[in-house]
């Protein structure tokens, strides 16, 4: 190297390295923006007109009426309220089973790693395999659902669970449960994990009971994991429609239909994408409610 | 010595037992599959589902007449190329996330940790518009740009955390001793997150593999991956279960033995922004 190429480098790498991060940047954020967010306005956009696939050089500017028919639409409300009882019965069975879940594997025993290792299973099978095989353990003549519980002597005669309205979200919830657990499990244990043994030694020093210990040394370590976990979970099962559409497609009647499921039932059966996009920015908006909670947990992790 | 004894049978009734009841209820599903599918199928609703006369007869049937191999082959395509897209777009933009700060740092980590939250049904109508006017429609292209919505922000948020993982001074001496930038992250960063590269590329495979609502309006007759396919079973070979269930071992396989392999480096990556948090 020469002298004067030194001379001039500097005030060059300054601006390289101030240019450097959003050029290591660029080819994920345009990406992203491209086959993300554009799209996303795309289906704001939609909403706005009347959009049916099948008259595709119909595209009239309707303003917010596509809105007001869903809000005056009955299976809008229904598909609301199931989505409301799916996620408040959901999450809490999750969690609950999780946290049993945790705290088990936290403690010691010999075959440890390999329970821990065959508990995740749920969450890496596909779910179009979930719901075919909970298709077949509630089969209304062969299942083993219906085998099962007469013999214990639960039921009187055997049930269709997916084809009876009265059961089928019921038995979709109970499905839903065994597929999520297992994250509630692993998010809780790895709490469980970070808070200092030395608090439990002192804690039984002195003379705490284990119900003591758990709830003063236990729960306060576990309740930012629990937080995030149940919000993260909220937005991913009120995401996702798929077990359901495979189980039931929705039905029978309107009994298992779901505000994303509807959304995409509007698409895909009635090719109206006016409307299904209508019906999924309202969703989006009710979502970003928690969505908003979850940012403010997680701005604290990214700025530290 | 009696004591010892009694706190193993504590043990016992209190951690183990409960453990083997949880380890039921989640393996119970998968293994009554399992045993479904090796059941013959002309005794299967007469005998019920049994291991003593297992047969493959089912998964023979998949292959030759159903004709699954394609779907395999679909599938693999559509998850190999959303890992090359994932992580080749991803390993850079972690590396600036985790090692400058610059203007606008925040919010563009943000951007990409929200688009995992907005709802699939919010993209899939625009998408297919889109696809349909690209010709795109029934590809692996298609396929696999949908699955890049997922895996990109994903992989993004894993990488970060395992790359954080490496002391900044590693770089800086690199640096120091002639390397560019880009070098550093070449010869000493990436080969030292190497196993979470691996971690997290399999994680988007899982992924890409297990997907269905996109692979099903995007793709479907030329290109049907794997899940499309079991259910396509599921309304054409309706009660015979054994089939049925032969077609979904085979479609959970590859994603279960790979997420076993993995499990525990993945995990960690996973939670470890959220104990923090």
């Amino acid at each position: 190297m020469t002298r004067p190429e030194l001379s001039i480098s500097p005030p060059r790498r300054g601006l390289g390295r101030r240019v450097l991060p959003y050029a290591m940047l660029s080819p994920a954020v345009l990406v992203t923006l491209a086959i993300v967010f554009l799209p996303m306005l795309q289906t704001a956009w939609m909403s706005l007109h009347d959009y049916v696939l099948f008259r595709p050089n119909v595209f009239d500017f309707v303003g917010f009426k596509n809105f007001k028919a869903a809000l005056q639409d009955e299976v809008f409300w229904i598909s609301l309220r199931h989505t409301a009882i799916w996620m408040a019965a959901t999450i809490p069975a999750q969690l609950l089973l999780g946290l049993i879940t945790a705290l088990l594997l936290n403690q010691e025993f010999s075959w440890r790693p390999l329970a821990r290792a065959l508990v995740i299973i749920p969450w890496a099978l596909p779910s179009v395999v979930i719901a075919l095989m909970w298709v077949w353990i509630y089969d209304s003549n062969y299942g083993i659902a219906n085998e099962f519980l007469l013999r214990v002597g639960l039921i009187q005669k055997a049930i269709p669970w997916l084809a009876d309205p009265q059961t089928a979200l019921a038995a979709i919830i109970v499905t839903l449960t065994w597929q999520g657990f297992p994250f509630f499990a692993v998010m809780i244990l790895a709490g469980l994990q970070s808070i200092p043994r030395s608090y439990y030694e002192a804690a039984s020093i002195d003379g705490a009971s284990t119900w003591r210990q758990f709830w003063h040394i236990t729960l306060p370590g576990i309740s930012g994991v629990v937080a995030t976990a149940v919000l993260l979970r909220l937005i991913w099962v009120a995401n996702s429609f798929d077990v359901i559409f495979v189980m039931t497609g929705g039905g029978p009647g309107y009994s298992t239909y779901t505000l994303p499921l509807y959304a995409f039932i509007k698409a895909r059966t009635n090719l109206d994408f006016g409307y299904g996009s209508a019906v999924a920015v309202l969703f989006t908006a009710m979502l970003m409610v928690v969505v908003v909670f979850y940012l403010r947990r997680a701005r604290n992790a990214v700025s530290t | 010595m009696s004591l010892r004894k009694r706190s193993r049978l504590n043990r016992f009734l209190v951690v183990e037992l409960p453990m083997l009841a949880v380890l039921t209820f989640t393996l119970g599903p998968y293994l009554w599959m399992l045993i479904t599918s090796l059941s013959p199928q002309s005794t299967l609703f007469t005998q019920g589902p049994s291991i003593w006369n297992a047969t493959v007869e089912n998964y023979t049937r998949l292959f030759e007449t159903v004709g699954f191999g394609k779907n395999l082959i679909d599938s693999l395509i559509v998850a190999t190329g959303t890992v090359v897209v994932g992580l080749s777009l991803s390993i850079t933009a972690a590396y600036a996330f985790s090692r400058f700060n610059f203007r606008g740092k925040r919010i563009l980590m943000l951007q990409f940790l929200l688009i995992n939250m907005f709802p699939l049904v919010l993209l899939i109508l625009p998408l297919f518009i889109f696809m349909r006017r690209l010709h795109l429609l029934d590809t692996h292209i298609a396929l696999i740009i949908a699955n890049s919505t997922v895996a990109i922000p994903f992989s993004i948020w894993m990488m970060v955390s395992y790359m954080n993982g490496i002391p900044r001074s590693l770089d800086e001496a690199a640096m120091t001793d002639g390397c560019t930038r880009l070098q550093a992250l070449r010869r000493v960063v990436l080969p030292l997150c190497l196993p979470g590269i691996i971690a997290t590329g399999i994680y988007i495979f899982i992924t890409a593999w297990n997907e269905y609502l996109y692979a099903l309006t995007l793709g479907g007759r030329e290109v049907r991956t794997i899940t499309v396919a079991v259910q396509t079973l599921i309304g054409e070979y309706e009660v015979q279960w054994g089939l049925l269930t032969a077609g979904g071992i085979v479609g959970a396989l590859p994603a279960t033995v790979l997420f076993l392999l993995v499990q525990k480096r993945l995990i960690s990556g996973l939670t470890q922004g959220a104990v923090k948090g």
